[in-house]
């Protein structure tokens, strides 16, 4: 067993790698090795995890059904028998909603996540490969984007599109992409003049082929660091188009919407507001953690800045 | 060595770059915003002539708004009225929304400048003082304050802070600019000169009404200032870093210079520059944090006037809100690179 365990590890870290995957497993492994010497990081990473178990499991997690009404027994104090956390204004448990919740959050993290980078991806690459008038262009349509206020633009959005999670996703993904693009082009500015750049288009590679297969590639780790940096950010604003209502709709439990409802008991109730933003605030914390932990594994030039 | 007319030349050629990023910019703002009204789903049309208005005077009024005609003039149209001041009057107030914006802006520009001051006076000697003890449990400490800052909805920190400080402990005022008895005194006997409450009373003597008010701005803009705080010791200590590992500083310290004087004169001289940067954008973004914090707080300023909008479907306050925001941004933005480029040598 320990052998085995050994020669794995003499595959991964072997110095003349024979196949592409093989050296990508190798870096992704090393990666790894100096992500666990930062406990820090490792505290993010676990929390991030406990965000994706949650939602994944939130039916054997939550004692009740999340929109069950039970008037009855509305704004007891935590503590209260059957409900640890307490409930709100409709008697629905705390605990249960703010469980579903990290479905709501994890929701809106991938959507965006699936959106934003991808075009700013697109965007930068396009800019860096190509240079000249294109790159003026685009990145000058970047930097406009760059200067508007995001939250402000996101309500404009909404208010346009109406309320509701998918908007708001949609307003956040698109004042969200102009960061990767700058990244991804910086990235693409480093490799474009490389060797093996000029052999595949001397083998009469196709510009297309070359950007996805050669140069995204080679951003990806960028991205991926600004993505989860970009996390914490991108849940806050949903959390507050949530909380002025112009984000997920009730019944949902979203929890920016529940500190929202929470307001109109907080001198009295205080529990029905604080514990959703508890949440916000653990995985936001999270996303953080692990952000600053992967940039320095990834970019070892910005370490310990 | 350039000759003195090439220098001036490219220093003009540099402000004329930037003047065509701010316009550049600015049409870009007005553009979305201009989108963004195209398409929403009510009909400026209907809402004028009503729904039992005849063919003809739908038309007529269609044209009257200019809707018949094409996109591009509608935009030039559009471009036309916001470049003079016409930002469209607000149904819900019936006032137009640029005389609106002017008497609301002055309480959301108090409370981010108050904001920005507590953000700078305890985040850049925090910062400093991070990266001088770099790695040790003041760092780790003064790191972990600037992280919680981060993850901390600002919505969330005003109600946690109104539960704690004004409910519970009773040390500061509640909701609102002012107490409600003291309101009266202020809207009779306080004439209206700059529209920041603390200087406005304090102009008029009134400092019953001053005091009062200082107990309702002290905890709004305490939130926003954790904020700005957050952001500035942390790129105030990254700057810090920078400096501290240069020779010149190692010159410094073998010539015998007391350490203060290195860290808080040499370093922190030169790392002023990017700092202005960091600060106009914090500024900048609590101008935009201010929509979350003034609906939290009830603080009549700009933020509560987009959001009161918002909800009574008033588009032409939301639109000409989010244009005076990101106008501010806009300019915020500019006046940051103008600084750098008057405060660096290397930047001309």
């Amino acid at each position: 067993m320990s052998s085995a365990t050994a020669s794995w590890r003499t595959w991964l870290t072997s110095r003349s790698p024979r196949s592409r995957r093989q050296a990508w497993l190798g870096q992704a492994y090393l990666g790894w090795l100096s992500l666990l010497r930062n406990p820090v990081a490792l505290l993010g990473l676990a929390i991030v995890l406990l965000l994706v178990l949650t939602a994944i499991f939130a039916p054997l997690l939550a004692t009740h059904d999340p929109l069950a009404q039970d008037l009855a027994k509305r704004l007891s104090p935590p503590g209260t028998a059957g409900h640890w956390l307490g409930t709100d204004e409709f008697g629905r448990d705390l605990w249960s909603r703010m469980v579903y919740g990290a479905r709501v959050t994890l929701y809106i993290v991938l959507l965006v996540v699936a959106t934003a980078p991808v075009f700013g991806l697109a965007i930068g690459t396009a800019a860096g490969y190509f240079g000249g008038l294109v790159d003026v262009v685009l990145m000058r349509l970047t930097d406009i984007f760059l200067a508007f206020p995001r939250l402000i633009l996101a309500l404009a959005f909404v208010a346009a599109l109406g309320p509701g999670i998918g908007n708001a996703v949609l307003a956040i993904a698109l004042t969200a992409w102009p960061p990767y693009a700058r990244v991804a082009r910086a990235e693409t500015l480093t490799v474009r003049n490389s060797d093996y750049i000029a052999a595949e288009q001397l083998q009469g590679f196709g510009a297309w082929r070359i950007v996805t297969g050669h140069v995204m590639p080679l951003c990806l780790s960028s991205v991926i660091v600004r993505i989860t940096l970009d996390m914490a950010g991108i849940i806050l604003v949903a959390a507050g188009l949530g909380f002025l209502g112009l984000g997920a709709q009730p019944p949902l439990p979203e929890w920016g919407l529940m500190i929202s409802s929470g307001r109109k008991y907080l001198f009295d109730q205080w529990w029905v507001a604080t514990v959703p933003g508890l949440a916000i605030f653990v995985v936001s914390l999270g996303f953080n953690l692990l952000g600053d932990g992967l940039r320095d594994v990834l970019d070892p030039r910005s370490a310990s800045r | 060595m350039p000759s003195r007319g090439g220098l001036i030349g490219r220093r003009a050629r540099g402000l004329a770059g930037l003047a065509a990023t701010l316009a550049a910019t600015f049409l870009g703002l007005l553009f979305v915003t201009f989108v963004i009204g195209r398409v929403i789903p009510i009909d400026p049309v209907l809402a004028i002539v009503g729904e039992r208005a005849t063919a003809e005077q739908y038309a007529a009024a269609r044209h009257a708004l200019g809707l018949d005609r094409s996109l591009l003039v509608q935009f030039g149209l559009y471009l036309r009225d916001v470049l003079s001041g016409d930002l469209g009057t607000s149904t819900l107030t019936a006032h137009p929304v640029l005389e609106d914006i002017g008497r609301v802006f002055p309480a959301t520009l108090e409370l981010a400048t108050i904001a920005t001051l507590v953000g700078v006076l305890l985040g850049v000697p925090m910062g400093v003082s991070a990266a001088v003890r770099q790695g040790r449990l003041a760092d780790q400490a003064i790191r972990l304050v600037g992280l919680f800052g981060y993850s901390m909805p600002v919505f969330w920190l005003g109600l946690m802070g109104l539960l704690l400080f004004y409910g519970d402990l009773g040390w500061v005022g509640g909701p609102g600019r002012l107490d409600t008895s003291f309101q009266f005194v202020f809207d009779l006997d306080v004439p209206r000169i700059t529209g920041a409450i603390l200087i406005d009373t304090a102009l008029a003597g009134a400092w019953d009404v001053f005091r009062n008010a200082l107990t309702h701005i002290v905890l709004p803009a305490g939130v926003l200032g954790y904020y700005s705080l957050a952001y500035v010791s942390r790129m105030t200590r990254s700057f810090m870093l920078e400096q501290l590992h240069q020779e010149y500083v190692t010159t410094a310290r073998v010539k015998g210079m007391p350490e203060w004087r290195v860290v808080w004169v040499h370093a922190l001289g030169n790392v002023l520059v990017p700092l202005i940067t960091v600060i106009a954008l914090s500024y900048a973004q609590l101008l935009e944090g201010s929509v979350l914090t003034e609906t939290v707080f009830a603080w009549p300023g700009l933020g509560l006037y987009i959001t009161n909008a918002l909800f009574s479907g008033d588009l032409s306050a939301v639109m000409g809100g989010t244009i005076v925001v990101g106008a501010a941004f806009i300019l915020l933005n500019l006046l940051s690179d103008l600084l750098y480029r008057l405060v660096d040598p290397r930047a001309r």
